[in-house]
């Protein structure tokens, strides 16, 4: 067969490893949408003494590709402490996957950032940052850059569905350029929250959709 | 088992077609570009004229209106820009819709560099095209209008005698085209009684080899020459025509069997109530009312599920399917037909096209079934958007 795919990928695909759902993990993230074809989901159990990975799961929705580089990047980041699992990239990913084709390698990128993700809002959430750091407006918009909006296939910053950000007293108010009875508005807001809620400081997030 | 379902894509050649080719290997050896120079030639001109001839009472038309191509897409862009170019006097405006294949799509998209305005006309639903807006587009400079047979994706068979109708009694000069690439030999398709002014065809979506189609012309309607070269097929197409194609298409339009057809359209049918039967959450893409669906066209989207995963699986098993994804496509954008029809970008994602040919058999659609039914759950049950 002469798919452009190594051996190792579609053995991933047809047997994926640490496929399921933690119920009581310690963090988790989600990357991608249904609208982009791609999403992936994350789940972290940690130790709490050692900070090292104990269990790692994941879900896909998306191609081959995407379910054999989240399978991968749970097996290099398994067993690994948070420190040394920051350090996967996704080009350890494509490594050990004897190399994606070129289109697919946003793939390898979307896995990594879930693993990235959960670790940060592992540490967000366990107060494990070095400086805490006041979160600001600048914070939010990056982690924003995150969240698709289906109606577009882009991110929200990409797609200007975002109009403004505003961050006082732990409270992140977050201002679309989008009515509240739209199509999407609800799941838009609800990926919103997830995103934005784990920062250590944020206490309350607020959507609040145009009237236009 | 080997499971062979993208006959929209192409088709097996039928026996009797790749017989008519290898005797044309051997005793036709010669061109039919100058008939008074040598018997051999003589003997090809004879060959191609009759084969001229079966492939236009085919379809209605008059032998001289036939113009041999290399294909389809060769055929549409001799009928958008030859039209374009030949009645730029008359007017800038052309009108198609947005599920028309590439061919056309990026044809009237480099007429708009020159100047011409294109009009893109949507569809519903189910793929049919928006009549009131086309009565509406249609104007005294419309030069051309180009509306497809058949949706070679989703199977809708447009309705072309309304088309024709409207374009017609809006402006009497705008040219009528239509791709029916995927609709001869399929379903009965008639120039004269649709009332068509172009008609694109090819051969290997009907059991004939690939690398051959014709445009049908309709007298008196004048098409600039695209490829230049000699006067070979009426001064419309110059270079040496495809002989062994050519044979090879007549010979295919000649077998053309309508029960044969039927029997395509009972095992579509067959695969698509297994489907729904055995594998829940399955949205069907295209006609409901399958009169107006190509016989042996099946879309169906599976829910949380992303479309090049489910083909990669299939092929594993030997089973040859497309997907509207956007994982699929060389561009990583999911089906523009699917998407023009006001789906979401999820169910294009999870959008797979079956398309049958008259090779297939009642146990490949119970195999097709069971591994489909075998990939969706496994998918599914790691997918995040639940299913299971």
């Amino acid at each position: 067969m002469s798919l452009p795919y190594s051996k190792k990928l579609i053995e991933l695909f047809v047997h994926p490893k640490n496929v399921g759902e933690i119920p009581d993990a310690d963090a988790k993230a989600t990357e991608g949408s249904p609208a982009c074809g791609d999403m992936v989901q994350l789940f972290l159990k940690v130790d709490p003494e050692t900070k090292r990975i104990v269990d790692i799961k994941f879900k896909s929705y998306g191609c081959a590709s995407n379910i054999a580089t989240a399978s991968i990047v749970t097996e290099l980041a398994k067993g690994k402490t948070l420190e040394e699992a920051k350090k996967i990239t996704w080009k350890d990913a494509d490594a050990e996957l004897g190399g994606l084709p070129p289109t697919k390698v946003h793939c390898a990128v979307l896995a990594v950032d879930a693993l990235h993700t959960a670790i940060e809002n592992y540490e967000h959430q366990h107060g494990l940052l070095k400086e805490k750091v006041p979160t600001s407006k600048e914070v939010v918009i990056n982690r924003l850059k995150h969240v698709i909006d289906p109606r577009k296939g882009i991110d929200v910053v990409r797609g200007k569905t975002l109009k403004d950000v505003e961050v006082q007293d732990g409270v992140a108010k977050i201002y679309l350029n989008m009515r509240e009875d739209e199509e999407f508005a609800n799941h838009l807001k609800e990926e919103i929250v997830e995103r934005i809620s784990p920062l250590w400081d944020i206490k309350r997030v607020e959507v609040i959709f145009s009237n236009e | 088992m080997n499971v062979y379902l993208d006959n929209a894509s192409s088709t097996r050649v039928d026996e009797r077609v790749v017989d008519a080719i290898m005797k044309t290997f051997y005793e036709d050896i010669a061109l039919p570009t100058s008939e008074f120079v040598h018997t051999p030639g003589q003997r090809v001109k004879e060959l191609v004229e009759e084969s001229r001839k079966k492939i236009a009472d085919f379809v209605g038309a008059e032998s001289s209106e036939i113009v041999f191509t290399s294909g389809g897409t060769e055929a549409n862009n001799l009928a958008i820009k030859g039209i374009a170019f030949a009645q730029a006097k008359k007017g800038k405006h052309i009108v198609t819709t947005a599920v028309e294949g590439r061919s056309i799509l990026d044809s009237v998209r480099k007429l708009e560099k020159s100047g011409f305005r294109v009009e893109i006309i949507p569809v519903d639903r189910h793929g049919f095209i928006d009549l009131e807006a086309l009565e509406k587009a249609v104007s005294s400079d419309t030069i051309l209008v180009s509306v497809q047979m058949v949706n070679d994706e989703v199977g809708t068979i447009q309705p072309l005698r309304e088309v024709v109708e409207i374009v017609k009694s809006k402006n009497p000069e705008a040219i009528v085209h239509t791709d029916a690439t995927y609709g001869i030999g399929w379903i009965p398709f008639n120039v004269k009684e649709l009332g068509v002014d172009l008609a694109s065809f090819t051969a290997h979506k009907i059991y004939g080899p690939k690398g051959v189609g014709a445009l049908y012309v309709k007298k008196g309607v004048t098409v600039e020459k695209q490829i230049d070269g000699g006067y070979a097929e009426f001064n419309l197409r110059g270079g040496t025509p495809n002989i062994h194609g050519i044979v090879g298409f007549a010979k295919a339009v000649e077998v053309v069997d309508w029960k044969e057809v039927e029997e395509v359209r009972k095992l579509r049918d067959y695969l698509y109530e297994q489907a729904i039967l055995r594998i829940p959450e399955v949205i069907l893409l295209g006609p409901s009312d399958f009169s107006k669906r190509h016989p042996a066209n099946l879309n169906l989207s599976f829910k949380f599920v992303e479309g090049e995963s489910v083909v990669l699986y299939l092929d594993m098993k030997g089973i040859a399917v497309i997907s509207g994804s956007a994982c699929f496509s060389r561009g990583l954008e999911p089906s523009y037909v699917i998407m023009a029809m006001g789906h979401s970008h999820e169910t294009a994602h999870g959008s797979i096209r079956f398309s049958l040919s008259k090779y297939n058999t009642k146990e490949e659609m119970d195999y097709t079934v069971s591994v489909l039914e075998e990939v969706v759950k496994s998918l599914r049950e790691i997918s995040p958007l639940g299913g299971n």
